[in-house]
């Protein structure tokens, strides 16, 4: 039976840019963009689609991408139709930067219900950049669906999925009727790469484009107008404590010094 | 307008105890408590609660909920969101602690939306403006990259807290305090999942959470295979066997084994790292060592920065011999 599948996707910095390369522009308290690294879509997020074509793969059905931002790269939110999804919708405006998981999930579920029907609305379990993991959660309240969150494997028949829900040490089977909203996790396995064939269908797709006033959202209730919350303070930790490197001619001498140093520093 | 007053935990239980989490927003809550020289609450649910309410009064709070019915013997969101938002009503707490545990992940981000309210997720400090009396939630941002303060003027104010972020109280039994039952009055029609089947991993040895001694590998053990050798180092060390995101991800190691942001977080005496980079989001779930040990063959490695004592080179010639000369120490 195909299914109506909607996929949240976030355009963030590369979490994978090497932690050195980290700062914060304290003029704007913003993160800087590193140098030479491009943004990419949140991984989680990626799953989240993966997740969707496997379903589609299964049984078919038609996904929709649904991202939120400004400014965003085509090349980087269009990997999920590279991927094999079908359509693209952005939520592209100033008005919705600078938002947090409130504002956000109440453009998000705004846009959801002008795209009207769905079976199962996938989200990443949380952003790779602010780590909330309450947006996915907060649609799916908005829109009054049920939702399950932290998801591994995801089967769908009869109006209802199966949901393999990661809990610590190992999983519960959650059987959910639907429509309902399902966050997915890295435990998913890797998502697809896109094929070239995949890339040149993206490339020919034009992005439907949102804005504010298209879905009848107020400005005041939407990006950083939108908040609940205030940001106080973005800061790096200050690292302290110096690491000892135990050298020696080979990399085997080293293993058994190291061995020696850390019984000599009550450590084993 | 109910005024909103006390700081109430939200508990949980496992194999008929009160969780270690709980014991800890206990311990925290109070100091938060008595800072706002308000009381500590505490709300348990679920089906028989046992001598758990009794403890959550010996580890600090003033005034225990408890709501029990058969129908919240195992946790389901509509279920659980349902009967908190009704104790939320009934009791008006100005701050809501959860533990950013399964449960605290899912019940608290539908709860905060369901009430109109904020949340801060994962949070390791908490405090008390003086000037505004709002609580100031920090939590790690960006993998662990940074820190961020959020503040919000909504009541109640929500945080998930991460484990091991604070310390319980030491228990006295003889704290006094009061227990209140708040009827569930669910409607089963209401609940829209139902938990199918729970598959539990067999952990061997000692859990990672628990463990004094954790030996980790990363991407550069490049196969199941590699993380044999890690075993045998855990084994003469009596540690247990970690790992990063990758080697979890790439199925060469159970899922349960992954420490991180989105794994375990643990807080060993001592955690060796053998071939881990040290990505942020992997420091996230192992910075709390008291000695991190890396070996490492990037002298640019991010895990350097964390480690007390490092080897450069490849794990492959380093290991051997480290494990050797352990072995060798401790039989001496």
């Amino acid at each position: 039976m195909p299914l109506n599948m909607i996929v949240c996707c976030k355009q963030i910095l590369d979490p994978e840019a090497p932690p050195a390369s980290f700062k914060i522009d304290p003029s704007t308290n913003k993160v800087m963009p590193p140098p030479g690294v491009p943004p990419v879509v949140s991984p989680f997020d990626e799953q989240a689609v993966e997740a969707a074509l496997r379903i589609k793969d299964q049984q078919g059905g038609k996904i929709t991408v649904l991202s939120l931002g400004n400014n965003l790269l085509r090349d980087v939110i269009k990997k999920p139709l590279s991927m094999g999804a079908d359509e693209l919708i952005l939520l592209e405006d100033e008005a919705f930067e600078g938002g947090d998981s409130w504002s956000v999930a109440f453009a998000l579920a705004t846009a959801i219900k002008k795209i009207g029907e769905f079976d199962i609305i996938f989200c990443g379990r949380q952003a790779a950049d602010w780590d909330a993991g309450q947006v996915g959660s907060g649609i799916a309240e908005i829109l009054g669906i049920p939702s399950v969150t932290v998801a591994k494997k995801v089967e769908a028949t009869d109006g209802k999925a199966k949901v393999e829900r990661v809990i610590p040490d190992g999983y519960q089977v959650i059987e959910v009727t639907l429509p309902a909203l399902i966050t997915v996790s890295n435990e998913l396995g890797e998502a697809r790469y896109a094929t070239l064939k995949g890339i040149m269908a993206a490339s020919k797709k034009q992005p439907v484009i949102w804005k504010p006033a298209d879905i009848g959202l107020d400005a005041s209730k939407i990006g950083a107008a939108g908040r609940k919350t205030k940001l106080v303070k973005l800061f790096q930790p200050v690292k302290e404590g110096k690491c000892e490197i135990v050298e020696a001619d080979t990399p085997a001498d080293a293993g058994s010094k190291l061995a020696m140093r850390l019984r000599e520093a009550k450590i084993i | 307008m109910a005024e909103y007053k006390g700081v109430m935990v939200y508990g949980e239980i496992t194999d008929g105890k009160l969780s270690s989490i709980t014991t800890e927003l206990l311990g925290g809550g109070r100091h938060l408590a008595d800072e706002l020289k308000e009381d500590l609450l505490c709300i348990l649910v679920g089906d028989k609660l046992g001598e758990a309410p009794k403890k959550a009064i010996s580890y600090g709070a003033d005034k225990v909920y408890t709501v029990e019915d058969p129908l919240l013997k195992d946790y389901q969101t509509d279920a659980y969101v349902a009967v908190i938002e009704k104790a939320v009503k009934d009791t008006s707490p100005r701050i809501l602690l959860f533990g950013q545990t399964a449960v605290g992940r899912d019940l608290s981000p539908r709860l905060a939306f369901r009430l109109g309210t904020a949340l801060s997720m994962d949070c390791i400090e908490l405090s008390i403006d003086p000037s505004t009396k709002l609580l100031q939630q920090t939590r790690p941002v960006y993998g662990g990259n940074a820190r961020a303060t959020f503040a919000s003027e909504l009541l109640p104010q929500m945080v998930t807290v991460r484990q091991k972020a604070m310390s319980p109280l030491e228990p006295n039994e003889a704290r006094k305090g009061e227990i209140a039952a708040i009827k569930a009055e669910l409607d089963p029609a209401k609940i829209r999942t139902k938990v199918l089947d729970t598959v539990k991993e067999e952990v061997a040895g000692v859990k990672l959470e628990d463990a004094q001694i954790i030996v980790a590998g990363g991407r550069g053990i490049g196969g199941p295979d590699g993380f044999k050798q890690l075993e045998e180092l855990a084994k003469a060390l009596k540690a247990a066997v970690g790992a990063s995101r990758p080697p979890s991800d790439n199925k060469w190691v159970p899922e349960s084994w992954q420490i991180g942001l989105t794994g375990k977080i643990v807080t060993p005496e001592v955690y060796i790292a053998v071939a881990i980079s040290g990505a942020s989001q992997h420091l996230a779930g192992c910075s709390g060592s008291k000695n991190i040990i890396a070996i490492n063959k990037d002298p640019e490695a991010n895990i350097f920065k964390e480690a007390r004592f490092g080897v450069v080179g490849d794990w492959k010639q380093v290991l051997p011999t480290f494990t050797q000369k352990v072995k060798e120490l401790l039989a001496g």
